[in-house]
């Protein structure tokens, strides 16, 4: 009696695994919130040294127009407004997802709803390549081929927010468009097959049904494609001009917050003001980054109605 | 699932008794690393020479990185690394306390200014060179040359080439806001495919896609350097924490010596220091050397 | 105004027209990559070691390293993005406010500059552990930036498995555990593959991140000695290891080489070639094991 009743009392080998797997999947989960926290906390406490070591007023440097933290104006007080770089990435970043939008957009409708064959097989391989690419190489070439052809269009140098923001178009359109086709793919089939069969055209079909209930995925990618434009560095910084000036046109030369940050940081010297004033950079765009999550998690929110 | 275990476990013995072989068999003469940190623009010469002095000493390796003049300072002061490589000398650097570093002056690099073809300017005046980068003249017209607005375009605040260029060939003026790059070989490039573009680099990036002005009738030469005629020109430095000792003073002395300060110091566009007929202190003071 | 079938007419010639665009854009790029760079290819272009300053300098050294360092940067960063993405996706309760924190806090990290990660790496590897210069330091470095999206992408492909092959697993009295290894992650392989070789391709070409971490030299390689101990051996963990990437990121900033723009070019050419061996590679991988592991015929 006693022995039946033990082997069903007691956990199961199977049970016993499932357990062991569970503790074992979490650690990695574990592990990885370690690490993120651990960035956090030090790209924080470098980037809040600025205002609570260097006392430096949070709204001189969010709203300063010149930065040259070596320096100090007229009070004493450092030049830290990072200002034109906030404003530079933000243009680069809006223009390029502007101008991706349509581009990605067509392209995925393309590929799923007009020849899906040919989709797959010419997208998904180039989509990784593309990535693969060292954002040096697209940075060059920003610099031989884009910066001449802006510059006759525009005239100017061709250095400016509108080189910058060509090249974040074409390094986002593949992410952007990959992910638009994934989200076309997840609409039911029978939407597609409901609206034919009412006798709408394809056009009106995608238009009027397939697009309107991806728009919350599409929008999801044209968001993650601006955070992953946010954060590019070294291809920007080749073409935009990199001057920390107030943007006057979008040809004339400016700065990203990440142009500054990676250029600068090898030469500052580690607790100095200029240095603590890039981790403040930095803390800029992690806090950017946050703002992107956000939205699209209200945007997914909003669309799983 | 049997058979499974038993090929994952044999595998993982085998591995383990290779790594085990691997490590009793490993050569025990691994011996002294020498790591050196910061300026991009001495890292060929230091690591060059690093290999040849790692070829005759045995169980000697020197680990040569870039990361900037700032990261390399910082880090020799902390005593982080052996080397701190330097376009500058580390009291020019405020947040920097020079006290226990020691100097060591391995080369001598000039700077010039470097201007595009399209400009069709050649030469300029000290005092057109300091109106150009404060943006007192705009156009190439001004000083002489074609019909094209100037296109100023810097290194990055705090690089060592800026700031000898500023001190030397800007006599102190700061250079006006515009385009900064954090490189020397992004510089070159710029200027030379961007009409009516003006910078300035170290004599190794001059070649023929740049026009490289002379200023005050003086041309951008190493000889002019050693003379003391041109007047921009800085010091490349590798600083030790406190009195260098063992292997990592015998490397410095390598550096020092005249093997490599005829053969690749040269090469690779540097000035060896021991030609240098004038030298120069911390704070400018300029001397004749005999 | 337009009729319905005209308006269909145009639409469908916008589309085509934004389609072939976009893959001429594309096309275009990649083939000025080529282009510019396979004349410069040659054997001894890839099996010889660089040159700081002379012409005819190599990558070989640089192209092995980029390979050693991707596979340890994925024996590292796989076994934990697998875990966290299996927990996230088949154990957590989806609604607690704590998993949606993590979810957050994983996905910024993933758009963070690389060159803070880079950084981190080097203050805590390089400088705090003492870990020097070195693979290690650059595949723990990589890790970090690798590891949001690799868990994201196993997140992703997981999702994509019908939860009647859950319900499926349970009505056989399979724990969850036994349901996931046995049937989730081999219907998942292909997707997970997919995502594996992504972030492989930007840990092939990621530089920023380890200019502080792996370092920027390559010291000669004796490719006779593979022996993980000795300091010249290839296998050796601890040595410091500059990758394609960066070379051609240093190649093209201070490389003061006479041939420096045909290096950059070559070198672009040969990564680009290597991601895509890579692609093949892996998709050759998955059939096989999809089919292995799957009733898949």
């Amino acid at each position: 009696m006693d022995s039946i009743r033990e082997s069903l009392l007691k956990k199961s080998k199977a049970t016993k695994k499932d357990r062991f797997a569970r503790v074992i999947t979490f650690s990695a989960l574990l592990l990885i919130v370690v690490v993120v926290i651990s960035i956090f906390l030090f790209v924080a406490s470098k980037g809040l040294a600025t205002f609570f070591t260097n006392k430096v007023n949070l709204w001189d440097f969010l709203s300063g127009k010149k930065w040259a933290p070596g320096q100090t104006n007229a009070q004493g007080q450092p030049l830290t407004g990072a200002l034109p770089m906030i404003t530079g990435s933000f243009l680069v970043t809006l223009i390029a997802a502007l101008v991706a939008t349509p581009f990605a957009i067509g392209t995925a409708v393309f590929m799923t709803e007009i020849s899906p064959k040919h989709g797959a097989k010419i997208l998904g391989p180039v989509t990784e390549l593309l990535v693969g690419i060292p954002s040096v190489v697209y940075g060059f070439i920003g610099l031989s081929v884009i910066v001449p052809v802006m510059r006759h269009i525009f005239g100017g140098s061709g250095f400016g927010i509108i080189a910058g923001a060509m090249v974040l178009f074409i390094m986002i359109l593949p992410t952007v468009t990959s992910m638009t086709v994934d989200t076309l793919k997840s609409v039911p089939r029978h939407y597609r097959e409901s609206a034919l069969a009412l006798g709408a055209t394809r056009w009106q079909m995608i238009y009027k049904v397939i697009l309107r209930s991806a728009t919350p995925g599409i929008l999801t990618a044209v968001v993650f494609g601006m955070a992953r434009a946010f954060g590019e560095a070294l291809a920007v910084q080749m073409v935009i001009g990199n001057a920390p000036l107030m943007p006057k046109g979008l040809t004339s030369p400016s700065s990203t917050l990440t142009s500054i940050l990676t250029q600068g940081i090898g030469n500052t010297v580690m607790g100095s003001l200029e240095n603590n004033a890039l981790w403040s950079l930095a803390l800029i765009l992690l806090l950017m980054s946050l703002v992107f999550n956000i939205i699209m998690r209200a945007i997914a929110k909003k669309g799983a109605m | 699932m049997k058979r499974n275990w038993l090929i994952s476990a044999a595998i993982v013995i085998v591995a383990v008794c290779l790594l085990t072989f691997g490590y009793a068999t490993r050569q025990k003469d691994n011996g002294v690393n020498i790591t050196a940190v910061g300026s991009t623009a001495l890292q060929p010469l230091v690591e060059a020479a690093g290999e040849d002095f790692a070829s005759e000493n045995k169980g000697v390796y020197v680990n040569v990185q870039g990361g900037g003049t700032g990261t390399g300072l910082a880090q020799i002061q902390s005593g982080a690394v052996d080397l701190g490589n330097s376009d500058m000398f580390a009291g020019e650097k405020d947040a920097i306390n020079d006290k226990k570093l020691v100097d060591h002056k391995v080369s001598v690099v000039g700077i010039s200014p470097m201007i595009n073809k399209e400009a069709q300017v050649d030469h300029l005046t000290k005092q057109q060179l300091i109106a150009i980068f404060t943006k007192k003249v705009t156009n190439w017209r001004q000083v002489g040359g074609a019909d094209l607005p100037i296109i100023l375009i810097n290194r990055v605040t705090g690089s060592g080439t800026r700031a000898t260029f500023e001190k030397w060939g800007l006599d102190g003026a700061k250079s006006a806001d515009s385009q900064e790059q954090e490189s020397s070989g992004t510089v070159q490039s710029m200027v030379s495919s961007t009409p009516g573009a003006i910078s300035y680099a170290s004599f190794g990036y001059l070649n023929d896609s740049v026009v490289a002005p002379k200023i005050d009738g003086v041309t951008p030469t190493n000889e002019h350097v050693i003379s003391g005629k041109w007047p921009i020109w800085s010091y490349e430095h590798i600083y030790t924490n406190g009195q260098p000792t063992g292997e990592v003073k015998q490397f410095l002395a390598y550096i020092d010596s005249k093997h490599i300060q005829k053969t690749l110091v040269p090469k690779l566009g540097y000035i060896s220091v021991h030609d240098m007929k004038v030298s120069r202190d911390e704070n400018g003071k300029l001397s004749t050397v005999d | 105004m337009l009729n319905p079938k005209q308006s269909d007419k145009l639409a469908s010639i916008i589309l085509y027209t934004i389609a072939g665009l976009v893959i001429l854009i594309l096309a275009a790029l990649v083939g000025y990559i080529l282009v510019q760079g396979v004349p410069h290819l040659s054997w001894h272009f890839l099996t010889s070691s660089s040159s700081a300053f002379t012409a005819g300098g190599g990558i070989g050294v640089q192209l092995f390293n980029s390979f050693y360092l991707l596979i340890i940067t994925m024996l590292i960063s796989f076994p934990i993005a697998l875990g966290a993405g299996v927990y996230l996706h088949e154990y957590a309760n989806q609604k607690s406010r704590l998993i949606q924190l993590i979810r957050t806090a994983i996905e910024i990290l993933s758009s963070l500059p690389s060159v803070v990660v880079g950084l981190f790496g080097f203050l805590l590897f390089v400088v705090q552990f003492k870990l020097g210069f070195s693979i290690l330091s650059g595949a723990i470095a990589l890790t970090f930036f690798n590891l949001p999206l690799l868990t994201r992408s196993v997140e992703e492909s997981l999702r994509s498995i019908p939860d009647l092959q859950r319900e499926a697993g349970a009505a056989l009295g399979l724990s969850r555990w036994e349901t996931v290894g046995h049937i989730i992650l081999p219907a998942a392989v292909p997707s997970i593959v997919t995502g594996v070789v992504l972030s492989a391709g930007r840990v092939f070409g990621e530089a920023a991140a380890l200019i502080y971490t792996a370092g920027q030299s390559a010291p000669a390689l004796d490719f006779g000695d593979w022996n993980p101990f000795n300091t010249a051996s290839p296998l050796n963990i601890m040595r410091p290891a500059e990758t394609l990437a960066v070379h051609i990121w240093k190649v093209n900033s201070e490389g003061i080489m006479p041939d420096a723009a045909a290096v950059s070019a070559g070198a672009s050419a040969v990564l680009i070639i290597a991601v895509l061996l890579f692609n093949f590679f892996a998709r050759f991988l998955s059939n096989v094991l999809y089919k292995r592991l799957t009733a898949t015929k």
